[in-house]
């Protein structure tokens, strides 16, 4: 991220030059549109059949809105609201909460130079990232169980934070990479003090990167299942667990117009956070 | 300015904050260190107690769970130990489940990769968000829509009999294919952007000399540009397997009773009453290990590779 | 300098810096003192790696001091942090900060100061006037090209007033006109503010240009410190010699020693060498020959040194020769061509080369 060019553009035309024929592989277009038509196919038609006027699930009667309706005002429905309050609460404070860590995190191992332990340090924040799932989930599960931890929203809340600190770390400490350290050097050459430079210079630099940090943990967050189903207990219900207890009851209509609702939320926050942080690369630098 | 560069260069150790590191880095040891170091520690104590019963542990060490993982010890436990292969067969399912996941996406995931590689610059970014956008949707959400699709009543069969290409449903449901597509479906993104990084990175001069020299595309595939690009393909297959092998949704949803995998065993352990937590905790170790040594592997790999061409 | 007595600005104590610990340890600086005066122009001179910027950075605050110390006005400040000191920097990489406009730039430090509003305002607006950038105001740094935003950084970091102001490099991403143009305009600066500034390059013309004194620096180490003419006319070791400008390097027996001259020979000719420090009859030296220090006499047989020449280089002012001595030493010789039919010889012609008064120097070992 350079605020002039010293160097002249280095990125020369590259694949650009060689011939297309040369690059060109019959057969990798339709294996392409074969992958995105696989990618999108399950969801498309979910979203068709969330339309569908037919209690039957499987015989198209028209279109119709009443599973919205039932999602909302349906017999399900307050239990649905109340998951997706815990959910949507839930994410929000993980998010939150692990950004924090996660920026206070991203400054001290880019700017912190080299020092005995960096690599550990890096493979400990993200140890989440590699530990499978499942064995978070039962780990944690134990661990709380064993120190008494009674299993509840606190006990959600707590489990993502940790599994939500390295996925909010990462956007943001490539961020902090790009930003050259003489800003912040700058700042204090002329009077500030080391929380000056960081409020009115760095973090003002990394905020692209910290909202897509937040972003990314907040959809994570909504979406857990494995972990969540683990240590939430008997009492509460986020919306992912929520949907799949209703799910091994059968597959209901309502659920299809539920998934629906979730799968545009979702699409919605990574549209925004990718034009955020592309936003980032470009303006105010 | 090649011997110079770390001396006349600022920053470093002397930098602003760097000197803040410890008390920067500390918050997230300890939540991290807390709340899943520890917690995995006390996983591996409970693989070596005793199964209390209704779900729980007897404070009692004990080798039992790992015993049961691999002896049949007859229904009273006193008899002499034959190998017991249910556990063993499900963990060897799970890796070849994994392993089939991971060719899937491989076959499919590596010319969509080069695919959009190759395409104009500013519009890579969009077959990049195109590709990766089902991802971002809740992982249950995208099972229960494959669940769905294909299920013995769902809209595949029907189109596929209303089209006359079939006469009854096939069976996909409850079956191994089943699983492996929902494996391929949940971790197709992580295949392809290491190899589109590698791929957008891999300079078609090669291939140009490579037709200078009387090579047609194929052998240039196989000759000079998959080496090139194979550092990517070992990075997607890792992200791909490692996650497949300790995966629940699909095996649960897609893969019924017949079909266990790891994922499964061990979370019908902590359910309610039948559980066995030590069994449940000594499932998740092996799992464990077996994980971090692919990993293990691979990094030692990794900077084998980098020390050679530094 | 007449009889004015100088007050020292910044004083550099035996200064050393060590990057990282042990076995890894890289020493950037080895026992560096160097008194700055008030009101001068001060540039460290030399070559990539040799630890100038370093020594520029431990005098901000934003490197730490291994050993030594630093005073400025007689106070020590080398615990002092960069924020504590009121000296400035104009960074290599002018370092403007991208979500600011050029006015918030330049009121910066002004701020962090503590400074009203009005006094910020003000202090910043005449410090555009003084760059020639009035209009720019409110641009982002973005929107500027590189010889204004070198201009923002410098009016940003001259805004707080600060005692002393430090140039890292700060003309080197520029092309040669504006190079030569700010040369100018940074002197004039300096002259009219009075401020002390310290100016880190590795462009010698620049150095002698614009400075009071130079400190010539390699490896780590001081080389030498003076005036333009100083150390230019009478370098004191090898590297001096050699870095600024071009010279005749010969390493020579001391035949005798007169006075301040040592006898010596090249080319089989005696010639006489100012000598730097001391000199012992007997011993092996360097001496140093500037080429423009040679010229060519009528006919050869006048020349004191004789030799046939080699190649020769036309270079617009001046011609280079390349001459072969008559013990087949080479030598390089530079004539202007003043007049329009210039020198005129041939390669291969016999000539005669005559060594202006104290054209040839001792070097130190």
């Amino acid at each position: 991220m350079r605020v002039n060019n010293h160097a002249p553009n280095q990125n020369i035309v590259e694949m650009a030059q060689s011939s297309s024929e040369i690059r060109r592989f019959p057969g990798f277009l339709p294996i392409t549109i074969l992958c995105l038509v696989l990618l999108y196919a399950p969801l498309v038609i979910v979203m068709i059949y969330s339309f569908n006027d037919s209690r039957s699930i499987t015989l198209w009667g028209g279109f119709s809105l009443r599973w919205y309706e039932d999602v909302f005002f349906g017999l399900e429905a307050a239990k649905f609201k109340i998951a997706a309050w815990n959910s949507l609460s839930i994410a929000s404070m993980a998010a939150i909460t692990s950004t924090v860590l996660a920026t206070s995190a991203a400054v001290g191992m880019i700017r912190g130079g080299s020092f005995r332990g960096k690599p550990a340090s890096f493979a400990l924040i993200s140890l989440p990232l590699m530990v499978p799932e499942i064995v978070t989930a039962v780990a944690t599960l134990i661990f709380f169980s064993t120190i008494g931890f009674t299993r509840g929203y606190a006990s959600i809340l707590v489990a993502h934070i940790v599994f939500c600190i390295p996925f909010a770390y990462l956007p943001i400490a490539a961020r902090l990479d790009g930003i050259e350290s003489f800003y912040e050097q700058a700042a204090l050459d002329l009077y500030a003090s080391k929380a000056q430079a960081f409020w009115r210079i760095l973090l003002p630099l990394m905020a692209p990167g910290i909202l897509s940090g937040f972003l990314l943990a907040f959809i994570i967050s909504l979406d857990d299942f494995i972990i969540t189903n683990f240590v939430k207990g008997a009492g509460i219900e986020t919306l992912p667990t929520a949907i799949f207890g209703s799910v091994k009851q059968g597959i209901k209509p309502n659920i299809m117009a539920l998934s629906t609702l979730m799968l545009l939320i979702s699409i919605l926050l990574v549209t925004v956070s990718f034009f955020v942080g592309k936003s980032g690369n470009k303006s105010g630098r | 300015m090649a011997t110079g560069v770390k001396i006349e260069s600022g920053g470093g150790s002397s930098s602003v904050f760097g000197s803040l590191r410890y008390w920067l880095l500390t918050p997230s040891w300890l939540v991290i260190g807390f709340f899943l170091v520890a917690p995995v520690a006390m996983m591996l104590i409970y693989s070596f107690l005793t199964k209390e019963f209704r779900g729980g542990v007897i404070w009692e060490f004990s080798l039992a769970a790992y015993d049961q993982f691999i002896f049949d010890r007859g229904l009273f436990g006193d008899e002499p130990p034959k190998l017991e292969w249910t556990y063993i067969s499900i963990f060897f399912r799970s890796i070849w489940q994994a392993f089939s996941a991971t060719v899937l996406c491989l076959l499919i995931g590596f010319p969509t990769a080069y695919f959009i590689a190759t395409r104009p610059i500013h519009t890579r970014p969009i077959w990049l968000f195109l590709v990766t956008i089902p991802y971002w949707v809740n992982l249950l959400i995208r099972t229960v829509s494959l669940k769905f699709l294909i299920r013995d009543s769902g809209p595949l069969n029907q189109w596929l009999i209303s089209f006359g290409i079939l006469d009854s449903p096939i069976h996909l449901i409850n079956t191994n294919v089943a699983v492996q597509l929902g494996l391929f479906y949940s971790y197709l993104p992580f295949m392809v952007l290491p190899i589109y990084a590698s791929v957008e990175r891999y300079n078609f001069v090669l291939s140009e000399a490579a037709w200078d020299l009387y090579a047609n595309r194929w052998t240039t595939l196989r000759y000079i540009l998959l080496p090139s690009v194979k550092s990517g393909i070992i990075a997607g297959c890792i992200l791909v397997f490692v996650p497949s092998l300790g995966a629940f949704l699909a095996p649960d949803l897609l893969g019924g009773a017949k079909n266990f995998m790891i994922g499964s065993l061990i979370e019908e352990q902590f359910k309610g009453n039948a559980g066995n937590w030590p069994f449940g905790a000594a499932a998740s170790m092996i799992l464990l290990t077996l994980v971090l040594i692919v990993l293990m592997v691979y990094a030692r790999q990794q900077s084998r590779t980098e020390s050679k061409y530094s | 300098m007449g009889g004015k007595i100088q007050t020292t600005a910044i004083k550099i104590e035996n200064v050393k810096k060590q990057f990282g610990i042990g076995e890894n340890a890289v020493t950037a600086l080895t026992g560096i003192t160097i008194d700055i005066l008030d009101n001068e122009f001060f540039t460290l001179l030399g070559p990539s790696g040799c630890g100038k910027t370093t020594l520029l950075r431990m005098i901000a605050g934003l490197e730490s001091v291994t050993a030594g110390t630093i005073f400025l006005y007689g106070q020590e400040i080398k615990d002092l942090s960069a924020n504590k000191r009121p000296i400035n920097t104009v960074f290599q990489q002018y370092a403007l900060f991208p979500h600011m406009t050029v006015l918030q730039n330049i009121g910066f430090g002004l701020k962090m100061l503590g400074k009203s509003k009005s006094e910020i305002i003000d202090r910043s607006e005449k410090m555009l006037e003084l760059v020639q950038l009035g209009q720019f105001g409110d641009r982002r740094p973005s929107q500027l090209s590189g010889g204004q935003q070198q201009r923002v950084a410098l009016a940003r970091a001259l805004a707080p007033s600060p005692k002393v102001l430090l140039l890292d490099e700060p003309l080197s991403a520029l092309d040669l006109k504006l190079r030569q143009a700010m040369r100018v305009e940074l002197k004039q600066i300096q002259e009219e503010t009075g401020i002390t500034f310290v100016f880190v390059t590795h462009d010698q013309e620049e150095a002698l240009t614009m400075s009071d004194r130079i400190a010539v620096m390699s490896n780590g180490e001081l080389q030498q410190i003076g005036s333009a003419q100083e150390i230019y006319e009478q370098p004191r070791n090898q590297f001096v010699a050699g870095f600024i400008g071009e010279t005749n390097l010969f390493d020579v027996i001391i035949e005798d020693i007169q006075e301040d001259q040592a006898i010596c020979r090249i080319g089989g000719t005696c010639i006489s060498c100012t000598v730097t420090g001391s000199a012992v009859k007997g011993s092996t030296r360097q001496i140093s020959i500037r080429p423009e220090r040679l010229s060519f006499t009528s006919s050869p047989e006048d020349g004191h040194i004789t030799g046939v020449i080699e190649r020769l280089t036309y270079l617009g002012t001046d011609t280079q020769y390349l001459v072969q001595l008559d013990d087949g030493t080479i030598i390089t010789v530079r004539s202007q061509n003043a007049h329009e039919s210039g020198v005129n010889v041939q390669p291969g012609e016999r000539i005669g080369l005559e060594l202006g008064k104290g054209g040839a120097r001792l070097l130190m070992n």
